[in-house]
């Protein structure tokens, strides 16, 4: 048995925490945060010169085609460094997507430039508050052209294309859509992690290119969400870790009563049980690593538990940094807010702790029953 | 990634398998997957005679604490191998809880502290389960404070006089042998005074009483001695050396691996599965979801845990510090679990009765045992302060009583 990753992997792993320390620290992080830029682009272009987009895009697309592994561990980094990059919509889900439904042209002709950075996509699902069900979508595609609006999309303001889902009778369709092109108009929404950005996106009668079969969109999607899970779990992850390593250095470091913080029980007890979130989320990532490499049919369940394993984790984490640091840890100064902020959006990006909850259960129901 | 045997533990498991295929007490399968939470009970047949004869049968063929040397009774199998035959063994690994605290704690203990010669008269009757061992550490005043335990032995020639009590001493009726930490010299700080012995349970002036728990069970003993007589050659370690031995003894009460935590997961979503709630099953309530997804990401969790240190393991790795969260996380789940399943039952959830309760009244047995669970083999609060200052670094308590001598620290307010 080797539940764990590589020797190789490792090392990159060592990389992508060098290359994120040295172009993303929080001062770079923060330059997003503050307006000043809509997203990290020197951290973009490095890490599509590293090949870091395309690690799980097969070569003959423009990708590295080594596999979904070495991608956790470049997530795993990534979420500890908070590098304000599109990463989870042009790669998770919108390459994820492509290879999943894409005919051969499409991968063809979208892939390459995914994996090179050269364009950002996005996914476009949400239209209001609530779970995501074909139900709730209200946009509509006749005669080649798009309907409907689309709110948040993740990235929204700086993605390239997008690909949208719509309704298609009882199910859902999915459709390419150029953001550049004839009728469609976006607007920057203001959210609780500015450091990465969103966007309201109105189309009206924009040309629209199927990707996957009509109706057939609801599958597709549920499988790259649960494959998006798994990179993300390893993006709340390294988060869960940074948030609580601030903590227990801010606890060795600072003194009350005339004594560090970190020898009182009630701060020592709340950072042992942000370790033991963690190093369940982590086992529970691993697992779903495997799972995901390896297209396991235990996929859906594995990336559902790491997804709430990561989601709980990070969240606990990210809030007890700030209690530990005390009144410094609610100051803009400090990076706990960035941390709190990340750890709030990641629980919601692919949809709601209870919206994984659920299907968490509804995968175990279904081993039980089989 | 992988959850694959590689070619050696491949071969070891099929071993395994085989052997057990033609000698474990099969007729006993059922009894023992349906046995309830708690000290082993079985219907038909006397739960410690199928012990000691399924250990018995496992010593001859080498298979009892495989992991120890083959002079000692074991046979020298790797850590990893000493897995793989618990993942085999299984269920019937149940009736070896019997000799869990001896196996696991004090032949280790005496393995790293007795001579030779005792280790050769003591270890292998160990394993056979022809003799069996208890541990007595903890005492009224000193439960999470091990170290101020105030039982003490005197020096009077080649013997040492034990006063004294100890409590929650599990197995004390049925051992031949005790691990005992006593207190030799009260003018010197706690730590300092403490010196390890074993002793013969038959001696004159052991007296053993079993406790009535909270739950109406008896699972734990008080032992009580009065001028009982150790010779000095049964010391283990130098005087004043005592806590030092403890620390072997209780880095291997963490140290089991792959012994699977019982959390009532499984057994949960099954009973969520049948049980009704507003006409439909609780599997398809909301808030009864939502609980289920938070346990069984924990459940699943230490499963995972316990994997990767199962693959440190194989690779010939230490596992990491991780593998301590077992109990911690086990312990609170299991009470957690047994409140929710009872209040799913409505106020029929009262009912301890096997024979009217739902589930047998599994879940009411799991209520009342499951504090146990969070203090025993360290409170979820000690266990709490070593991953905060073995793991993650952070300073030790800071204790009133350090560097006083024993007999100056004060035991009650004003």
């Amino acid at each position: 048995m080797n539940l764990d990753f590589s020797e190789d992997q490792k090392q990159l792993k060592d990389q992508a925490r060098r290359f994120f320390a040295d172009k993303s620290p929080p001062a770079a992080v923060r330059v997003v945060l503050e307006g000043q830029a809509r997203f990290d682009q020197a951290v973009w272009r490095g890490m599509a010169e590293l090949g870091w987009l395309g690690t799980a895009i097969p070569e003959e697309y423009g990708g590295l085609g080594i596999g979904h592994l070495e991608q956790c561990v470049i997530a795993e980094e990534l979420g500890r460094s908070l590098a304000a990059v599109p990463v989870s919509s042009s790669i998770y889900l919108a390459a994820e997507l492509l290879m999943a439904a894409g005919s051969e042209a499409q991968k063809r002709r979208y892939l390459p430039k995914l994996a090179s950075g050269e364009k950002i996509g996005t996914f476009a699902y949400a239209e209001r508050a609530g779970a995501v069900t074909p139900r709730s979508i209200e946009t509509q595609v006749t005669g080649g052209v798009l309907t409907g609006t689309k709110t948040p999309v993740p990235d929204g303001g700086i993605a390239d294309f997008a690909i949208v889902a719509a309704r298609a009778g009882d199910g859902l369709s999915l459709h390419v859509v150029d953001l550049a092109g004839p009728g469609v108009t976006r607007e920057t929404v203001t959210t609780i992690d500015p450091t990465r950005d969103h966007a309201t996106i109105r189309f009206e009668s924009a040309p629209a290119e199927p990707l996957g079969a009509a109706r057939e969109g609801d599958g597709i999607i549920g499988e790259v969400l649960n494959r998006a899970a798994v990179l993300t779990a390893f993006e709340q992850l390294g988060g869960a870790d940074r948030a609580l390593e601030m903590a227990r250095d801010y606890a060795l470091e600072r003194f009350a009563f005339g004594r560090q913080i970190g020898s009182f029980q009630a701060i020592k007890h709340m950072l042992a049980d942000m370790y033991v979130a963690g190093a369940l989320a982590r086992s529970n990532a691993y697992w779903a690593a495997w799972a995901l490499s390896t297209n396991d049919a235990e996929l859906a369940e594995a990336a559902a538990t790491a997804r709430v394993s990561a989601t709980q984790a990070f969240q606990l984490c990210a809030k007890n940094n700030i209690q530990v640091h005390g009144g410094m840890g609610f100051t803009w100064q400090f990076d706990c807010h960035l941390y709190y902020r990340r750890s709030n959006l990641l629980a919601l990006s692919l949809g709601s702790l209870s919206n994984w909850e659920d299907r968490l259960v509804d995968s175990l129901l279904n081993k039980n029953a089989a | 990634m992988n959850f694959d045997d590689s070619a050696e533990e491949a071969t070891f498991r099929q071993t395994a398998r085989g052997w057990l295929e033609a000698n474990a007490p099969k007729h006993l399968r059922q009894e023992l997957e349906e046995a309830p939470f708690g000290r082993l009970q079985l219907k038909s047949v006397d739960a410690t005679q199928a012990s000691r004869a399924w250990q018995m049968q496992k010593y001859e063929s080498k298979w009892a604490c495989l992991h120890w040397p083959v002079e000692y009774g074991g046979r020298g199998a790797t850590p990893i191998e000493r897995v793989i035959w618990q993942q085999e063994e299984g269920v019937y690994g149940k009736l070896s809880a019997l000799f869990g605290i001896g196996h696991g704690m004090c032949g280790p203990t005496v393995m790293a502290w007795a001579s030779e010669e005792q280790k050769r008269r003591l270890l292998p009757k160990l394993a056979a389960g022809e003799e069996n061992w208890c541990q007595l550490f903890s005492e009224p005043s000193g439960g999470s404070d091990v170290a101020g335990l105030r039982t003490r032995a005197e020096r009077d020639g080649d013997d040492w006089i034990v006063n004294g009590q100890k409590i929650w001493t599990s197995v004390a009726h049925l051992a031949d042998w005790g691990l005992l930490i006593l207190r030799t010299d009260p003018n010197v700080p706690k730590h300092a005074g403490l010196t390890m012995f074993f002793l013969d349970m038959k001696s004159p002036g052991v007296e053993i009483r079993p406790i009535k728990q909270a739950n109406g069970q008896s699972d734990f003993n008080e032992v009580f001695f009065t001028d009982v007589r150790i010779p000095d050659s049964q010391r283990l370690g130098a005087v004043g050396q005592g806590w030092k031995v403890s620390l072997t003894t209780l880095m291997n009460e963490r140290a089991s691996i792959g012994a699977r935590a019982v959390t009532g997961f499984p057994e949960m979503l099954d009973f969520c599965a049948r049980i009704e709630i507003d006409d439909r099953p609780a599997v398809q309530d909301r808030a009864v979801r939502s609980k289920l997804a938070t346990w069984a990401a924990r459940a699943s969790g230490l499963k995972y845990t316990s994997y990767r240190a199962i693959s440190a393991l194989s690779k010939g790795e230490l596992p990491g510090p991780e593998n301590s969260i077992g109990k911690l996380v086990s312990g609170s789940m299991l009470q957690e679990i047994a409140m929710a399943a009872l209040d799913l039952q409505g106020e029929a959830g009262i009912l301890a009765d096997p024979a009217l309760a739902e589930a047998a009244g599994r879940f009411q047995a799991v209520l009342l045992r499951s504090p146990a669970v969070r203090i025993e083999g360290g409170t979820d609060e000690i266990l709490r302060n070593i991953i905060a200052e073995r793991v993650l670094g952070l300073p030790a308590d800071i204790r009133a009583d350090k560097g006083m001598a024993f007999n100056q620290i004060p035991t009650k307010a004003g």
